[in-house]
């Protein structure tokens, strides 16, 4: 697991390459392997001149072992706390070996990798553009708990430590040289292995800075009065971010200003108690088990159907240059794909073109892309108006305005142009696929891409499987997603599919508040005090009024049509009377439920609620326990997506967790609408719901197949 | 149970908290043993008579540290029985001093005690002492920390005072005590003096005679800076009612950074006799407790509620008040909710014109309430502070 091989400079190799692994992982036998390696180095230091540390695997080090940390219980915090001095201990031993040692990184350092590379006196990387150095764990609910919080601090000072640890902020091996993270790069293993050498000869007395007599925290002491108001005001600016409900950047935070107030061990052992508090956590296991295990079975194909052969996409066709089919043509383009992007004319295509050169050139100004690579990636996108452009392409999304008509009309025109198993898709939001498939000729070819807008930042894509989809085009469309690097899930086809239902239901719940009578501003703050990314009422304006009256009216007829029971939602009211006596469509309008301030003098030009909202809808002094405000937001979208996990529209929690985390912001720390429901216990779940039932509506009411639904979450 | 008399409560004037101030090349040390010196000779004070010195210091560090009580009796020549400890509940130091003494009285376990308080601002700066609290960022989490200033705007918010009521009060703090300045109100008022003897300050200078509604109004909003960075987002976790705080406190409408001291010489009935001093008037009642210590200001109504129930006092029963006006909102709030008319608040201006020397204002309130008790021979007065960590603090004192 750790190969120890000495040569005649007296330079003790140590390669870690675990077995039946693909990356090197902080586990249990390899913390008792780097044990006992460092014990043998501890008896052979008269005979040795030096210590090079480097990996076997591709990448350096992968960091703590996650199955082994989601399993920890409350009931284990000794032995994890144990577990974890113990580790700490031997990096230190390691650092206090009075013999230098050298970490050679010859890929990826996250996590428990950089910090058994900051366990080192010199660290040289590979100059690899791909490699990437940094902490991850706060994004997984976590700390760097093998003195990753107290050395980073140590080397960078508390204000340059804080976007590494706070933020999980990755960046290059030439990055993390410039931050002062690393030492050196190295153009090659060989010259790596030699630069480590020398610096070994050259340097016999080797010390950790921290370890040194004249050692001072860079940056100044955190009570110093130079950091003492960043200091004070850092957990104001920590918990605006995170509203109090992620425990890791906040126990990252008082890891890092407590430990650099007392000596380096005593350091570890506080880093050590934070650690164990996150570890044993249910927060952690929410993150780490749908950020990283649910991820990793989706990006590893979990939700595609098996023996169908990998496919690319070389040709991509786009119907409509609006905002989304501009969006599709631009991250299609930044993964090498040839893209069509088509209009009614020529010119409106190039309109659209030009956006995407527009988006490009900024990220050029912000240096996050190199000039001939944003050329190269336009050079990809074809403006045309004219359908036979679309000969050759593999796949074809129709992106045009969300009417039925205008859907089936293009789709059909443009089918004739893919080739016999070409696939053609619908980037609908809420029309369900197989009535759109209906306009088509190979409906078994017909699949939905819901993308999010915008499409070039929003991770997530929702397939949605049409009745009639077969597998090997469901197959063909999540190879398309992760080629452009999003996230797929897959949905069955049903009104509003898994996404657009859920953010309804969120939205609604704000909306029916509002006509309850409670005020605005508690509502948009008890949304985004659980986690909300936005308000309902402002998410509403975004969205804006009008429309979703036009798709609210759409499912009313189409429901009305099928011969279907159609219940007017609490917000219908809300919005007609906005929209009808009102006039305030939402913000594109500029006016909604916020006033939209073009004149700075007001409110600093920002947006703020309509005063008039209160007089409209308030009821003088009615109010509500805040607790049930906020459970509501988050009860009613697990509810909605256990009907749709009871209705067939979702096939796994993976698909649910992600979905609602990505697509319509969902926070994080729940682990998703079906983890938050592990989360809270399924049997308080369903008493909680139970209250909420009798106290505000049916809505709440638990799907009959909860139960079972609830079992089988659990196994995640 | 022995009653607890108030024979004497000199204070010094308030010197301008900063380098230019006159206070700033005094040392607290000296403002308290002048205190004390000429309280010994003006009343002929047996000092071996007294039991102890209650002072109380917000920032008890540098010049201010190692008991500066007992530091401030010896350098004051009092005999060597003399005790002297120091105490801090931040603002209401001064206060809770004059409280702790009275009950020492009371209870009958010691018969003579000074109380007082001193804060040197321009010379140990407000914070320097540092804390957990705000310092530590565990602590500052788990009790949602926030500066006192947002804390007061989030009252202004809540109670809809916008910026000119709070402007308008600040003018009239001002116009209040360069009236009672020129009036000579201040009876109790000692002046300063150097090692000759001479006069280094004699009257408060930190009024601001030539105050305005243009000139408040031209002030910037202090904290909306640090609101901005992030504070404002921890008073709206807990006041989720409001959509964002109106920053409405300035310079000009909160309490001004000041250095000063005060004194109170506390005793029994029989002490008084034994010494052949008047009673000026009896320590009634006093109360503290605690609000929620994010909007942290709310304290002097429940503490006044609290001390009146202690008295069977009701607020009818009070002739006039002492409101710290740490911040305009704070007073605002508390003759709002108590249904207090402004003509018995403040009568001779506060802290807003006159200046908070943290440490010792408590007690200076003291003695600008028992003059104008005199003065206008009135019965029963009632002093309040507002107190970090959501404290309130309240005394009671009646004429004799």
């Amino acid at each position: 697991m750790i190969n120890y091989s000495k040569d005649a400079q007296h330079i003790v190799t140590l390669t870690i390459d675990m077995p039946g692994l693909s990356v090197n992982t902080m586990n249990a036998s390899f913390r008792s392997a780097l044990a006992a390696a460092v014990a043998q180095l501890e008896r052979d230091k008269d005979q040795i001149s030096g210590v090079i540390l480097t990996s076997g695997k591709d990448s350096f080090f992968a960091g703590g072992d996650l199955r082994e940390l989601i399993r920890i219980r409350p009931e284990d915090a000794q032995s994890c706390l144990d577990m974890v001095e113990h580790n700490k201990a031997i990096l230190r031993r390691l650092e206090k070996l009075g013999k230098p040692v050298v970490a050679t990184i010859n890929g990826s350092a996250l996590g428990g990798g950089l910090e058994l590379a900051l366990a080192c006196h010199y660290r040289i990387a590979l100059d690899q553009e791909k490699s990437k150095i940094g902490f991850p764990e706060v994004t997984l609910g976590l700390l760097p708990g093998a003195g990753g919080v107290v050395r980073t601090v140590r080397l960078l000072g508390l204000q340059e430590a804080m976007p590494y640890l706070l933020e999980g902020k990755q960046v290059s091996p030439a990055a993390a040289l410039e931050a002062g993270l690393i030492h050196a790069l190295a153009n090659n293993q060989a010259d790596m292995l030699q630069q480590a050498a020398t610096w070994i000869l050259a340097n016999p007395q080797a010390k950790q800075v921290w370890d040194k007599d004249d050692y001072k925290l860079p940056g100044g002491a955190a009570n110093s009065p130079k950091l003492l108001p960043m200091i004070m005001v850092a957990p104001a600016m920590l918990r605006e971010k995170t509203r109090g409900n992620y425990p890791a950047p906040e126990a990252i935070l008082a890891a890092m200003v407590e430990g650099a107030q007392v000596d380096i061990d005593n350091a570890l052992k506080i880093e050590g108690r934070y650690f164990t508090r996150l570890a044993t956590g249910q927060i952690a296991k929410n993150m780490t088990g749908t950020l990283f295990f649910q991820m990793q079975e989706i990006s590893s194909g979990k939700s595609r159907p098996q023996n169908i052969p990998k496919s690319s996409v070389k040709k991509l066709g786009v119907i409509g240059a609006g905002m989304m089919g501009v969006g599709i043509a631009n991250v299609s383009a930044a993964r090498g794909i040839a893209t069509v992007l088509k209009d009614q004319t020529l010119e409106k295509a190039e309109q659209g073109k030009a956006s995407v050169a527009q988006i490009l050139n900024k990220k050029v100004t912000q240096g996050r892309l190199s000039a001939e690579k944003a050329e190269a990636q336009l050079a990809l996108i074809q403006a045309s108006g004219q359908i036979s452009d679309f000969t050759g392409c593999d796949l074809i999304i129709e992106a045009v305005f969300e009417n039925r008509e205008l859907k089936a009309s293009v789709s059909r025109e443009a089918e004739g142009y893919l080739p016999d198993n070409g696939i053609m898709a619908s980037n609908t939001s809420t029309l369900p696929i197989s009535s759109l498939a209906k306009a088509v000729s190979h409906p078994e070819r017909f699949i939905g891409l819901h993308f999010f807008s915008p499409a070039d930042k929003m991770q997530l894509v929702e397939i949605i499987k049409g009745r009639q989809t077969d597998a090997a085009t469901l197959a063909r469309a999540y190879d398309y997603v992760l080629q452009i690097g999003k996230t797929p899930i897959v949905v069955n086809d049903a009104r509003g599919f898994f996404t657009s239902r859920v953010f309804s239901s969120f939205v609604n719940e704000g909306l029916s508040m509002l006509v309850e009578g409670l005020p605005a501003a508690l509502i948009e703050n008890a949304a985004l005090s659980v986690g909300m990314p936005v308000g309902p009422l402002a998410v509403q304006d975004e969205v804006s009024l009008s429309l979703s009256r036009h798709v609210t009216e759409q499912t009313r007829a189409d429901m009305l049509a099928e011969g279907l029971i159609w219940q007017e939602p609490a917000s219908a009211a809300v919005i007609n009377s906005m929209l009808d006596q009102h006039q305030r469509p939402g913000k594109a309008a500029g006016a909604g439920f916020y006033e939209y301030p073009k004149d700075t003098s007001i409110n600093g030009g920002k947006k703020y609620l309509w005063p008039e909202l209160e007089k409209l809808f308030g009821k003088a002094g009615f109010t509500l326990p805040y607790a049930d405000l906020q459970d509501r937001f988050l009860y009613i979208q697990s509810i909605e997506t256990m009907r749709c996990m009871q209705e067939g529209t979702l096939e796994s929690s993976r698909d649910a967790n992600i979905g609602s985390i990505f697509g319509i912001g969902f926070p994080a720390w729940t682990g998703g609408t079906v983890q938050f429901v592990n989360h809270v216990g399924i049997e308080e779940f369903s008493r909680r719901a139970a209250e909420l039932q009798a106290s505000y509506g049916e809505r709440f009411a638990l799907p009959e197949r909860y139960q079972e639904f609830a079992q089988n979450s659990r196994q995640y | 149970m022995t009653e607890a008399y108030l024979f004497d409560a000199p204070r010094t004037p308030r010197g301008k908290g900063k380098k230019d101030g006159s206070l700033h090349s005094v040392k607290p040390v000296s403002l308290l043993s002048g205190l004390m010196r000429d309280m010994q000779q003006r009343l002929s004070l047996d000092t071996a008579l007294v039991d102890d010195v209650v002072l109380g210091c917000v920032t008890p560090i540098a010049d201010q540290g190692a008991d500066i009580a007992k530091t401030a009796a010896l350098v004051a020549g009092w005999d060597w029985q003399v005790a002297g400890v120091t105490l801090n509940r931040f603002c209401a130091s001064g206060l809770e001093a004059v409280n702790l003494a009275a009950q020492k009285v009371r209870s009958g376990w010691e018969d003579l005690v000074v109380a007082g308080g001193v804060e040197s601002m321009s010379r140990v700066p407000m914070g320097s002492d540092g804390g957990v609290w705000a310092a530590d960022p565990q602590t500052s989490m788990q009790t949602d920390f926030l500066p006192q200033g947002i804390g007061a705007d989030l009252i202004a918010t809540l109670e809809g005072f916008s910026r000119e009521d709070v402007d308008a009060f600040a003018l009239r703090s001002q116009q209040k005590a360069t009236a009672a300045r020129a009036g000579g109100r201040f009876t109790s008022l000692r002046p300063v003096r150097d090692i000759n003897g001479l006069v280094i300050l004699a009257e408060d200078e930190f009024i601001k005679p030539q105050s305005s509604m243009e000139t408040l109004a031209a002030l910037k909003a202090s904290f909306e800076m640090p609101g901005k960075m992030g504070f404002d987002s921890v008073a709206l976790r807990k006041y989720p009612q409001i959509e964002r705080i109106n920053h409405v406190h300035t310079a000009g409408n909160s309490s001004g950074i000041v250095d000063g001291a005060a004194l109170a010489l506390i005793g029994s009935e029989a002490m008084g006799k034994r010494l052949g001093l008047n009673p000026r008037a009896r320590i009634v009642a006093s109360a503290v407790t605690g609000t929620d210590p994010t909007i942290m200001l709310t304290g002097p109504g429940p503490a006044t509620i609290k001390a009146l129930g202690k008295a069977g006092l009701t607020i009818k029963d009070i002739d006039l008040f002492e409101v710290n006006e740490a911040f305009a909102a704070v007073v605002m709030k508390f003759m709002k909710d108590l249904q207090v008319p402004e003509e018995k608040v403040n009568v001779n201006g506060g802290s807003i014109a006159l200046g908070h020397p943290l440490g010792a204002t408590g007690c200076m309130l003291l003695g600008n309430l028992i003059d104008e008790l005199e003065a206008r021979k009135l019965r029963r007065g009632l002093i309040t502070l507002c107190v970090g960590g959501g404290m309130g603090i309240a005394t009671i004192i009646e004429r004799v």
